[in-house]
């Protein structure tokens, strides 16, 4: 079908991209800049770049954060797929209550979870701050995420599927291992790649968790930001900019973006 | 859903419903644990006290907590904090509708790479993002210079600290929120509809009104959800941007938290934001159920 394409729209669409693009932009070309207070442009340098990896605080703060999202990967990831695939393939008493539960997390401001949280282990185990600590609020908050994308994938399957696997002789473990598993991997994927990323960014829920010994990246990045001292701050926003958009770029040419054509639906046999 | 409600499994059910308890259990037990209890826990401490050594004492349980809260000087962070959400919402809606459009019906083949260049900025920091932001506003910076060097302005316009660079930060900062749930609402809606309405006589604009917009209207409710929830929990934006005068209740539940250390009274803060959201929620959902029946 041909439609009369509206120059008006486009020209609002390339407003549009210029402006989630220029703030971008701008971060790039000034973590070239000579100047240290960043602001005013003194003259292109690379000096910030090898000074990132010479700033300890930063580093500790990296590695923080690295293994929070390792934590938080596997916690939410296994949580998260199970709760995804029971809520998709069994309706059993109480799955109403469960599909709310997952979805409040999500309607939750984040200050909510992070508050109570502190409160939950300050009140409890007299303590705070442990990296620990920020794990289990990461997987907390990253769990519905998961079980949301995993329950969607899952419900696009045909449950005959593992049925004729079982009717084939396969143990109920055997044909979730050899049809289940490796039809839901892709959402499984996405599911701890999305884990990742927002354990990666977050800064609210981590601020009230976090203690003097487990500061993250963006704990580290804010702190920064607010007193003032950001030489290198533009050089490492270039490097996450830089990383992200290459994990896209290769992900998108993997056809991890493609609508679902390997979809499993036994339609045919219907 | 219903293929696999509906399907016959009649075999098993017993050994079903014990395998659904393995799958369910243990997530719902995490999220009980770690994110029902303590949400518990805040409200019964909101009504606690402090008490001498700085901790929650329950031995006078009362309300003071939140007629603390309800006192005239705390009155503009509430206000603040749901104009600035509000107009973010409204706003982001407004961006996010043409261009999600644009995508979906002039994209072609290249729609996948569009909407993945548009979530770009989503999966790089939202820190970052708000901090480029302040390269840009700052008296000294790029926007200022600008002006300045084509002779529009001598002197720096105060952009930064401003009403103005909050809500423009968190328009920026939950765009990408919007776009993608208004994209899928719009790329599923069936073209033909409108050619249907454009047959009857229908102008642009009348079908735009009276077909699109009712029926991608579920898209535009996700939209203002992603939206308006993280933008009225908010504090790093208005405290970034806004700078020390904006008021938000996020950020008074950030200080009471981070320096005042009084737990019963930031609790009764948090919990009335919790129901600030809630009930902008429902509200939202309401409207989406008296849209789709009125409009359809």
């Amino acid at each position: 079908m041909t439609r009369e394409r509206n120059p008006w729209l486009t020209a609002l669409a390339a407003l549009t991209f210029v402006f989630l693009f220029a703030p971008i932009v701008v971060l790039i070309i000034f973590s070239f800049n000579v100047s240290r207070r960043n602001f005013v442009w003194l003259g292109f340098t690379l000096d910030w770049y090898p000074k990132l990896f010479a700033n300890v605080q930063l580093l500790d703060a990296l590695s923080v954060t690295l293994r929070v999202a390792v934590i938080a990967i596997i916690g939410a990831t296994i949580l998260g797929s199970l709760l995804g695939l029971g809520l998709a393939r069994l309706r059993f008493r109480g799955s109403g209550a469960a599909e709310t539960l997952i979805l409040l997390p999500m309607i939750t401001p984040e200050i909510i979870i992070g508050i109570s949280l502190l409160i939950f282990f300050g009140q409890l185990f007299r303590q705070n701050g442990s990296i620990g600590q920020i794990g289990i609020a990461h997987i907390t908050f990253c769990i519905s995420y998961v079980a949301i994308i995993v329950r969607a994938r899952a419900l696009s399957l045909d449950p005959r599927l593992e049925e004729a696997a079982r009717d084939l002789g396969a143990s109920a473990l055997g044909s979730f291992r050899h049809v289940t598993l490796p039809l839901i991997a892709p959402a499984i994927g996405a599911g701890a790649m999305l884990t990742f990323a927002l354990s990666f960014d977050d800064l609210i829920i981590t601020s009230f968790n976090a203690g003097p010994g487990s500061s993250t990246l963006p704990i580290y990045i804010y702190s920064s930001i607010k007193f003032g001292v950001t030489p290198q701050i533009n050089a490492i926003s270039t490097i996450i900019v830089a990383v992200v958009a290459l994990a896209l770029f290769v992900a998108w040419r993997l056809g991890a973006f493609r609508p679902d054509e390997r979809r499993v639906v036994a339609d045919d046999a219907t | 859903m219903t293929t696999a409600a509906a399907a016959p499994t009649p075999r098993r059910p017993l050994r079903d419903r014990l395998s659904a308890l393995i799958y369910v259990v243990p997530g719902v037990g995490w999220l009980a644990l770690f994110f029902a209890v303590p949400l518990v826990i805040v409200l019964i401490v909101s009504f606690g006290t402090k008490d001498a050594t700085g901790h929650v004492s329950l031995a006078h349980p009362g309300l003071q907590n939140y007629l603390r809260a309800g006192r005239p000087e705390y009155v503009p962070a509430f206000l603040n904090s749901l104009r600035y959400a509000g107009i973010t919402t409204i706003l982001s809606i407004l961006i996010g509708y043409p261009i999600a459009y644009w995508i979906s019906r002039y994209g072609g083949r290249r729609k996948i790479l569009l909407l993945i260049l548009v979530m770009l900025p989503f999966w790089t920091s939202y820190l970052i993002r708000t901090y480029a932001w302040m390269i840009i506003l700052r008296d000294n910076g790029v926007l200022n210079g600008i002006l300045q060097s084509v002779g529009l302005i001598s002197d720096p316009i105060p952009f930064l600290n401003t009403d103005f660079s909050v809500i423009l930060g968190m328009t920026y900062g939950f765009l990408p929120f919007a776009i993608l749930p208004l994209y899928v609402s719009i790329d599923r809606m069936d073209d033909n509809l409108v050619q249907a309405a454009r047959d009857l006589y229908a102008s642009g604009r009348q079908a735009f009104l009276h077909v699109t917009l009712p029926i991608t209207m579920p898209g535009i409710v996700a939209a203002a959800l992603l939206t308006f929830i993280p933008a009225i929990g908010d504090y790093v934006t208005p405290d970034l941007l806004g700078g020390a005068q904006t008021t938000t209740i996020a950020k008074v539940v950030q200080v009471v938290f981070q320096s005042g250390r009084d737990w019963p009274y930031g609790s009764a803060l948090g919990f009335l934001l919790m129901v600030l959201t809630l009930v902008g929620t429902f509200a939202a959902l309401r409207t989406l159920r008296r849209e789709t029946l009125g409009g359809g």
